[in-house]
């Protein structure tokens, strides 16, 4: 048997915030040196605290860490670089006004040479392929510049162990092609890499082996060549877990918004919107893919009367009205704020992008959540939290929501929990236009399944899904017509059914001009 | 006629407790900390060196003063009394996490009762028959100028008339220039004020650099304070006579978009607007005067606003300026 030498032994390790929540129990986990391995749990399964401990963030109640078989106390992320440890979090750790060497030398010891460091992040950006400017300010940057300046920084600092928290969720699927490449190039430089991922083909693609994690426990680990997509699903979940979307074939689609040459411009004058015109039809799902960026908020936010638009109409036809009578007009959106439309009587249900910051309100609980969308009902002075509490404790059971109560703020529970709460009331809504924007971003498998289901049993009530994403694979999985959008254009609208994942990335990247299909 | 060069000197001595409360709150807000207590710090230290000087005053009886101990011990007074506030403006806000506005706001509160309630207490020690103690002999000291009183160029009477500590005031102004942009402290700092928990990341020493910070500019902004009494006024402290320069001073802080070097300037510019009146012909149309006496604070609004409308992301306040940081968040 081939000896192998471990990077890092995290042994008995356990983490609790509080009395109460336990984030790491007894976890035991291995990086052998010149590896890339895998980390692979559920939303909550306690992968990115289990990190946090290596890179210093937090300190772990018990339980010893090993690095080259050294036992070590790291309880600073200096502690963490001085071991030859560096994290690239999932939320970019960088001065924004800075420029990308200022940033990498940050919290180095020494005189302040930039011009110096510029060269060596040069040569680091040479040999291992990266694609940065030093000089370049950090707002300047696309997402994927500011996570290699993050990976720089950790190289620059000689780190040989690098924790990647998932990296690919903001990447586009040729920036993550990238990405993995220049992970296979460190590894052969002799670095050991951990990368947490939620998505399991890329866990297959790059990967030597697989550690899983299940409710902060550690499961077990699987060498990436024996397992496949459906035994690492099933080891996560600890249960069987089906892998497919049932998508139903459309139910009697009619054209529900029309959307016609719709142009806009962001605050600076800059045209997000530029002559997109659609159709999304009642009972079917109509998925909008493009590189972050494209124009996906602002079209979603247009529609909800939340962004200006310059030109164009948006168009909505009433599923209650007969539109053969000649006397009957579909309602022009456009101009109208949020409460017009809802004045208008156009049920829409708009599941925002920020959870959070527009969705919910973060230190409300469910049910004060539900209220903000119900007490326009309740007549006179005061408000009744019966309904809502009735609506809240529903979802909380249908959608299997993990809270202590309907009352505890919405802002500590996790991702998935938050977004279920978030569908939740906006299906409840019974809307005629359902609005999605990357509603399962950050989600684990089980929770984004659900969600699928969610959309697809609202398309078979004769909604009209709208469903803004990101991973190619759903769409094409979900989505019964798929819009695509680059650079605030349409470059094309295409069947979900026949479309391969080729042809929509090239889409993704290509001006009007190309074949269009319908 | 617009008489510039007795015009200028007077708008230096204005501005220059103006520069070096600027100072002091640019690098207080460089490490994230919004302090309003800047007004009432001023107070304390210019309370703090009169205390110190008054006393040493009364302890050599007529005696003719040590001139290092005259300067040092209300220097040290000074700073001591605003590094105090300093501290207690970090114990509130960075260790207990209290609300920034508020503190600032109730330092200031005290800062000014703490003065007033001092300088009575001074008035009543040394029998005046005004309400003001009188320091002369320790002010003599502070006033002291490189060029003789007699010499009358125009260029003597520009530049070389002013006490010692109006040129330390630029020194440290441009030596805070120099830090914050091309050392690496400097780096640190602004990493900490932009964004606390990429500085904790780099192993940065978040509370550190802001307790420093903010003490540091405590007690430079203290020194504004001292040099008002000992300096601009002579010695002679009168409650409330300070008036409202702390304010300009974090107007100032606004008007320069945080740039100590552009302070120096734009502190001169702000002390001549402030006197600005006395030197315009009003004839006995008070409610002119007082419409002039507004300069300074319509500028900084009208500064406010553009900066605003340029967006460009250099001129923004630090990015977490006002926020409290606590690590384990989750």
């Amino acid at each position: 048997m081939e000896t192998v030498k471990n990077a890092v032994r995290m042994e008995n390790i356990t983490k609790r915030f509080g009395t109460k929540v336990v984030a790491n129990k007894s976890v035991n986990l291995e990086l052998h040196e010149g590896e890339i391995l895998s980390l692979l749990g559920e939303n909550g399964s306690g992968k990115t605290t289990l990190m946090n401990m290596l890179s210093g963030i937090y300190h772990p109640d018990e339980g010893q860490i090993y690095i080259h078989d050294k036992p070590v106390t790291i309880s600073s992320p200096k502690d963490a670089f001085d071991n030859g440890i560096g994290m690239i979090h999932q939320h970019f750790k960088l001065v924004d006004v800075f420029t990308a060497t200022e940033n990498i030398v940050l919290g180095l010891p020494g005189k302040l040479d930039l011009k110096e460091s510029s060269r060596k992040i040069r040569e680091i950006c040479e040999r291992y392929g990266f694609d940065i400017d030093p000089n370049q300010k950090i707002y300047n940057m696309s997402v994927s510049q500011k996570q290699t300046v993050e990976i720089v920084k950790v190289l620059f600092r000689g780190a040989d162990i690098l924790i990647l928290d998932e990296p690919t969720a903001v990447l586009t699927p040729q920036e993550t092609d990238n990405l993995f490449r220049i992970m296979r190039n460190m590894q052969k430089d002799g670095k050991s890499l951990i990368i947490i991922t939620h998505k399991l083909h890329e866990v297959l693609a790059v990967s030597d082996r697989v550690a899983i994690l299940r409710k902060g426990e550690y499961i077990g680990d699987v060498m990436t060549k024996n397992a496949d997509q459906q035994s690492l699903t099933d080891m996560m979940v600890g249960r069987r877990v089906s892998l497919n979307i049932n998508r139903p074939a459309p139910v009697d689609p009619k054209p529900r918004l029309v959307v016609e040459h719709l142009t806009a411009y962001d605050e600076l004058g800059v045209k997000r919107l530029d002559d997109v015109s659609f159709t999304a039809n009642s009972g079917e799902v109509l998925g909008i893919a493009g590189i972050a960026g494209s124009g996906q908020r602002e079209l979603l936010e247009a529609i909800a009367g939340l962004y200006p638009v310059k030109e164009g109409t948006i168009r909505f036809y009433d599923p209650d009205v007969d539109y053969s009578d000649p006397n009957k007009k579909p309602i022009d959106l456009v101009g109208m704020d949020p409460m017009t439309i809802r004045k208008a009587g156009v049920a829409m249900s708009f599941v925002p992008e920020d959870r959070l910051g527009m969705g919910l309100v973060g230190t409300m609980g469910m049910t004060g959540n539900m209220l903000l969308r119900s007490w326009r009902k309740t007549k006179g002075l005061f408000v009744s939290r019966k309904e809502p509490e009735a609506m809240a404790k529903r979802i909380w059971q249908e959608l299997d929501v993990v809270t202590p109560s309907t009352n505890y703020p919405v802002r500590r529970l996790s991702g998935g929990n938050v977004q279920k709460v978030l569908v939740g009331r906006e299906i409840a809504q019974e809307p005629a236009v359902l609005m999605t924007a990357y509603a399962v971003r950050g989600l684990d498998i089980n929770t984004s399944y659900t969600i699928y289901n969610l959309l697809t049993e609202q398309k078979l009530k004769g909604r009209a899904v709208i469903y803004v994403g990101e991973d190619l694979d759903v769409l094409l999985e979900l989505c019964d017509r798929i819009v695509v959008l680059c650079g605030g254009q349409v470059s094309g609208v295409v069947d979900g059914r026949t479309i391969t994942k080729e042809e929509i990335g090239l889409l993704m990247t290509q001006h009007r001009g190309g074949t269009s299909h319908e | 006629m617009f008489d510039f060069v007795s015009f200028f000197p007077r708008a230096v001595m204005q501005g220059i407790p103006l520069l070096y409360g600027s100072t002091g709150e640019i690098l207080t807000e460089k490490s994230g900390n919004l302090n309003l207590g800047i007004p009432g710090i001023m107070y304390v230290g210019a309370i703090s060196g009169v205390i110190g000087s008054f006393f040493y005053e009364q302890s050599m009886a007529g005696q003719p003063l040590v001139p290092f101990w005259a300067i040092a011990i209300p220097m040290a007074s000074s700073l001591l009394g605003s590094l105090l506030m300093g501290l207690l403006y970090c114990f509130l806000t960075v260790t207990l996490r209290a609300n920034q506005n508020v503190t600032g706001l109730a330092l200031t509160t005290f800062g000014v009762g703490f003065g007033n309630f001092f300088g009575g207490s001074l008035i009543k020690l040394a029998h005046s028959d005004v309400p003001s103690v009188a320091l002369p002999a320790t002010s003599a000291f502070f006033n002291r100028t490189p060029a003789h009183a007699e010499e009358f160029s125009a260029f003597s009477q520009l530049f070389l008339h002013y006490g010692f500590l109006a040129y330390l005031a630029i020194i440290l102004a441009l030596v805070m220039s120099f830090v914050l942009n091309r050392t690496r402290p400097g780096l640190h700092l602004r990493a900490v004020g932009e964004s606390p928990a990429t500085a904790d990341a780099a192993g940065i020493n978040v509370t550190r650099h802001k307790y420093l910070a903010t003490c540091i500019g405590s007690m430079i902004a203290g020194l504004g304070g001292l040099y008002y009494v000992m300096d601009y006024a002579n010695g002679i402290w009168s409650n409330n006579a300070f008036g409202d320069r702390g304010w300009l001073a974090i107007a100032l802080v606004i008007f320069t978009i945080w740039r100590p070097s552009v302070s120096i300037l734009a502190s001169i510019l702000f002390g001549g607007l402030y006197i600005l009146y006395l030197y315009i012909p009003t004839g006995t149309q008070m409610e002119v005067k007082e419409l002039y006496k507004m300069l300074p604070y319509v500028i900084t609004l009208v500064v406010l606003i553009i900066v605003s409308l340029r967006k460009k992301r250099e001129d923004q306040p630090p990015a977490s300026l006002g926020l409290s940081y606590f690590r384990e968040e989750r």
